[in-house]
Formats: C-alpha cells, structure tokens, sequence
C-alpha cells in the first residue's frame, strides 16, 4: 500500500518531471529543425504556427482534465493541471513575440493597427490576454487566497480562451477550416461533457456528489 | 491503401551544400537576433541580403526584357514551399504528393469563340514557341513573396494561333481532375476542377505567360506541371497550375478563390498594397529568405506594364 508521502514524491519526482519534458518537447523540436535548416522557406510563419497550435493543444488539455477524471477515476491528473496550464501561457507568450518580434520587429504602429483591425488578431489577443490573470493567480498563495470559489469562477475565463483561440485559427486560414473545425469540436464536446455533469448533479438527487465537482477541495489545494 | 512514397529525388532537385548551409545561417542569424541588442545591425541592409539565398551562378539562357535583377528565390525554396491544395493544404504538401500526378502524356484543349478550336499534345501545343527565360516577382495573397525565373512563352502566341473570333472576351483555364493523383482533390477544400480566368486584354499582355519550366528546366510537377500560367501583377493563386483547358468566352468566368469567398478574393486579384485582404493587410511582404518585410508595389511592381489596362475603374470594387 503507497502512502500518502510516498505517493506525492512519486508525483513531485517522476510524473511532473516527465510532463514537463513533455510540454518543452514540441519547442525543443522546433528548436532542434530551425537550426538544422529543416524548416520551411518561410521559417517565421512556421515558428508562429507551431507556437500558436501548441498553445491551443494545452489549453485544450487542461480541458480535458476534469473529465478525464470523472471517466477514469484518476483524480491525480488535477496535479498537472496547472503545469500544462502554464506551459499553455507560455507557448502563448513565445506565440505572441514571435509576432511582436520576428514578424512585425516592433513595428509598433503597423501593430497597433492590426490588433482592432485584423478580426482574428484582435481575438487572438484577446484570448492572449485573458489567459494572465489565470497565470498570475496559479500560485499556491493566490490559490488560497482567493478561496477556492473565486478561484474557480476567474479560471473559468479559460473557456473563453479555448473558444477565442479557436476563432483566432479559424480566422487565419485560407480555405483548409477542417483543423480549426477539428479543435472547436473537441472543445464542445469537453464543455457539453461539463454541461452534463452540471445538470446531472443537480437534477438527479439519488446521486450524491462529492463536492469535488469542480472546485478544488482543501487537499488538492494543498498538494497541487 | 498505402501508397509506397517514392525516393528516387532526381539530382537537380537535392540542394548543393552551399545553399543548404546558407538556409541554416538564415535562423542563426535570427537566433542571434533574438539574443538581443545587436539585432538591428545584424539585420541591416547589407546582411539581409547575405542570407537571401544568392543564386547568382545560375544565369538566364534566354533573358528577356521583363526579367527583374533582384536576387532569385532558391531552387529548393520554389519547389518546397508551394500552395497547390490538388495535393494538400500545407506548403509542404505539394513536394511531398506531387510525384503522383502523370504528366505525360498531356493534352490541353483549346475551345470557345475561337477559328481554330483543337485538342492539343503538350509537344505540340509547345513546339512552336521560343521559350524564354521570366524572371518574375511573384506575390501570395497570403503576404510573402519569391522571385522566380521561370522558363515559358507569352500566352499572347497561343491565343494569336487559335484566332478567337469578336465574342471572345474572356479566357478561362481549367486545373486536370484527377483526385486519384491528385489527393486534395478529394477532399472539397475549393470546388475542383481549379478554374480561373482572364480578361482578353490580360491575357493578350506581355508579361502573361505560359511556363513550362523554372531555372531552365522542366517545371516541377508541385510548382504546376506542365503547363502553368504566369501573371506577375496578380496574386499567386490567379497562376493556375496543370492546365488542360483553355477557353475563349464571352462573359467573366468562374475563378476557384472567387467562388469560395467573394469578398476577400477579386475576379482581378491584382496586387494592390492598398486594397487590404479583409483579414489581414497587403500593405507588405515577406520575401522568402529576408527577415524584415518590404513593401507591397502596386500591381507587384509592374505597373508601367499593366496600370493602363485598369484606369478609370475603381480598384476597390474590382479588387
């Protein structure tokens, strides 16, 4: 029988660790092709392609955790959650300096131009944005501090950005909607999957729940 | 079933070492860049052009008057990044697909309001045309850019040898159907066959081509083999690729972008840094191999050629 410590050092030490690499892999990779020459002719749309659907793959991954453990029991998974989380923001961020910097190189006003002009670069800044108060309020502390409730209620925001992030794609192609398409439908079926739950839980009163129904209980807080 | 991929990559197309290490230096250089400070001066004038590939030892056979000077696009670069959807949506789709596609034999009829409407060998619709070497500017709406020297005949000849009669005021191109080769044909992208079109006086333009090769040699099949047009001051996608039809009509024809979203893409499409994409804007480009992007030219620099064709209608509407 794994105690509780035991269990936790195995998490802290084996499985984050591997996540982690796991998340850097797809960054390493374009490291690894850009400096090898193996990219495209047109190596800064490929850097802001790659960054760009690697932020939309966790996002859409840190979605998929709460029903993942519904299905599998596995409530561990919440324990990475906010790893991915993070390396989605951060894949953001490398997404959106790739266009400050290797597209635009801070032609400000060519920039500041686009962003209420350019539909799908207003969205995608948009979605950017409000993915840094859920960046800012990851912490331990600030998980704590904003009780659990609260919480739970400003990271909602992380639907909008599936969504936005989702448009954003669909925006920028020519004619080819069939990935963009692709994600938004995982992501409707992980909401409907949320959407079920909720009203499962509240219409059928021979279930009982565990209030771990999205909130975060103390132990999880504590152990994330 | 899985189709066996072919390897046996022809020796002209596998770069020479010189212009793969160049590619390298590009992200280096831009991997330094990124570093910091130094940026602005690495990335000045003088070394941009250093990592734009310099393909100075390939010389035309048979220039011509139109062929710009500025530094070609590299080979590789011409027949890797390519949007030709009959193959696959991505720029590396075509390279990678093409190889499928029969080019031989080919036929390319000739039909409409015309004296001599015929049904041609590829041989012999070629046979009797000088071909030149056209060293274009060419413009993706998508807002990136390549030079390229292409090897072709003014589409001029062909229409002067099959003799369009008063009625023919349009020319209309239609792409090979052949979605067991063609792959992204299967899916319904765009509406296939590829179509696009012409007004008479475009079409009977100088700088209008019909190429069947690059870098004086036979065109690649991802780059439209055999037979492509050529329209520098227009967007890239108005230069349909594998044709085997031409003809000779009398009102404006169906074009393939224009029928799948009329608002963003013109039955012209020339290039016009002022008219953005309503998407994004035209306004620049990024030529292939540079790092900081140009300005778009009206009609993609070519209009001392071309503006007349166009005075007095309002390029906004006729986008």
């Amino acid at each position: 029988m794994i105690t509780f410590l035991e269990k936790k050092i195995v998490i802290s030490w084996i499985f984050k660790p591997v996540v982690f690499v796991v998340c850097l892999t797809p960054l390493a990779l374009l490291a690894w092709n850009g400096f090898n020459g193996q990219l495209s002719a047109n190596p800064i749309s490929d850097i802001t392609n790659e960054t760009g659907i690697w932020t939309l793959r966790l996002i859409v991954a840190t979605l998929a955790v709460t029903p993942l453990r519904r299905i599998t029991k596995i409530h561990t998974l919440i324990r990475f959650r906010r790893m991915v989380g993070l390396f989605a923001f951060f894949y953001g961020c490398l997404h959106f300096t790739t266009y400050i910097w290797l597209d635009q190189f801070f032609d400000w006003h060519s920039i500041l131009r686009d962003i209420p002009k350019r539909p799908f670069i207003t969205i995608g800044f948009a979605s950017f944005i409000l993915m840094i108060p859920l960046a800012v309020t990851s912490t331990k502390k600030m998980i704590r501090r904003l009780k659990g409730r609260k919480w739970n209620l400003l990271h909602r925001l992380i639907y909008v950005t599936a969504i936005g992030g989702v448009i954003h794609y669909l925006w920028l192609v020519k004619a080819d909607t069939q990935r963009p398409i692709t994600y938004g439908i995982i992501i409707a079926v992980l909401f409907a999957f949320r959407l079920w739950i909720y009203f499962d839980s509240r219409f059928s009163s021979s279930r009982v729940l565990p209030e771990r129904k999205f909130q975060l209980s103390k132990q999880e807080i504590e152990s994330v | 079933m899985v189709i066996k991929k072919q390897n046996d990559i022809p020796s002209s197309e596998i770069t020479d070492e010189k212009l793969y290490f160049n590619r390298r230096n590009f992200l280096k250089t831009a991997a330094v860049a990124a570093a910091g400070a130094t940026a602005y001066t690495l990335f000045s004038k003088k070394n941009s052009s250093a990592f734009a590939q310099d393909n100075n030892s390939w010389k035309p056979a048979n220039p011509s008057k139109f062929d710009t000077t500025e530094t070609l696009t590299p080979y590789k670069d011409v027949t890797t990044y390519n949007n030709f959807y009959e193959f696959g949506v991505d720029k590396s789709d075509p390279s990678e697909n093409a190889w499928r596609l029969t080019t031989t034999p080919w036929t390319v009829e000739v039909d409409g309001n015309v004296k001599k409407p015929a049904i041609y060998h590829l041989e012999d619709f070629v046979k009797p045309y000088k071909l030149e070497d056209r060293i274009y500017r060419m413009r993706c709406v998508e807002g990136w850019s390549m030079v390229i020297p292409w090897l072709g005949f003014p589409l001029s000849d062909i229409i002067k040898r099959a003799e369009p009669t008063a009625a023919a005021k349009f020319v209309a191109f239609q792409t090979l159907y052949r979605p067991n080769e063609m792959m992204g044909q299967q899916n319904n992208v765009l509406q296939w066959p590829y179509v696009e079109g012409l007004r008479m006086d475009e079409a009977m333009n100088p700088l209008t081509i019909l190429a069947v090769g690059l870098y004086g040699k036979t065109l690649p099949k991802q780059d439209g083999a055999p037979l492509r047009l050529v329209v520098p001051w227009k967007y890239g996608f108005k230069g349909i690729k594998s044709i085997v039809k031409i003809s000779f009509v009398g009102n404006q024809p169906p074009t393939s972008w224009n029928r799948y979203a009329p608002n963003e893409y013109g039955f012209y499409s020339n290039v016009n840094p002022n008219v953005d994409h309503p998407r994004w804007s035209q306004a620049r480009e990024r030529r292939i191999g540079e790092f900081f992007k140009r300005p778009t030219l009206m009609f993609n620099g070519y209009g001392d050629q071309v503006a007349s064709m166009y005075s007095g209608m309002d390029l906004r509407k006729y986008f």
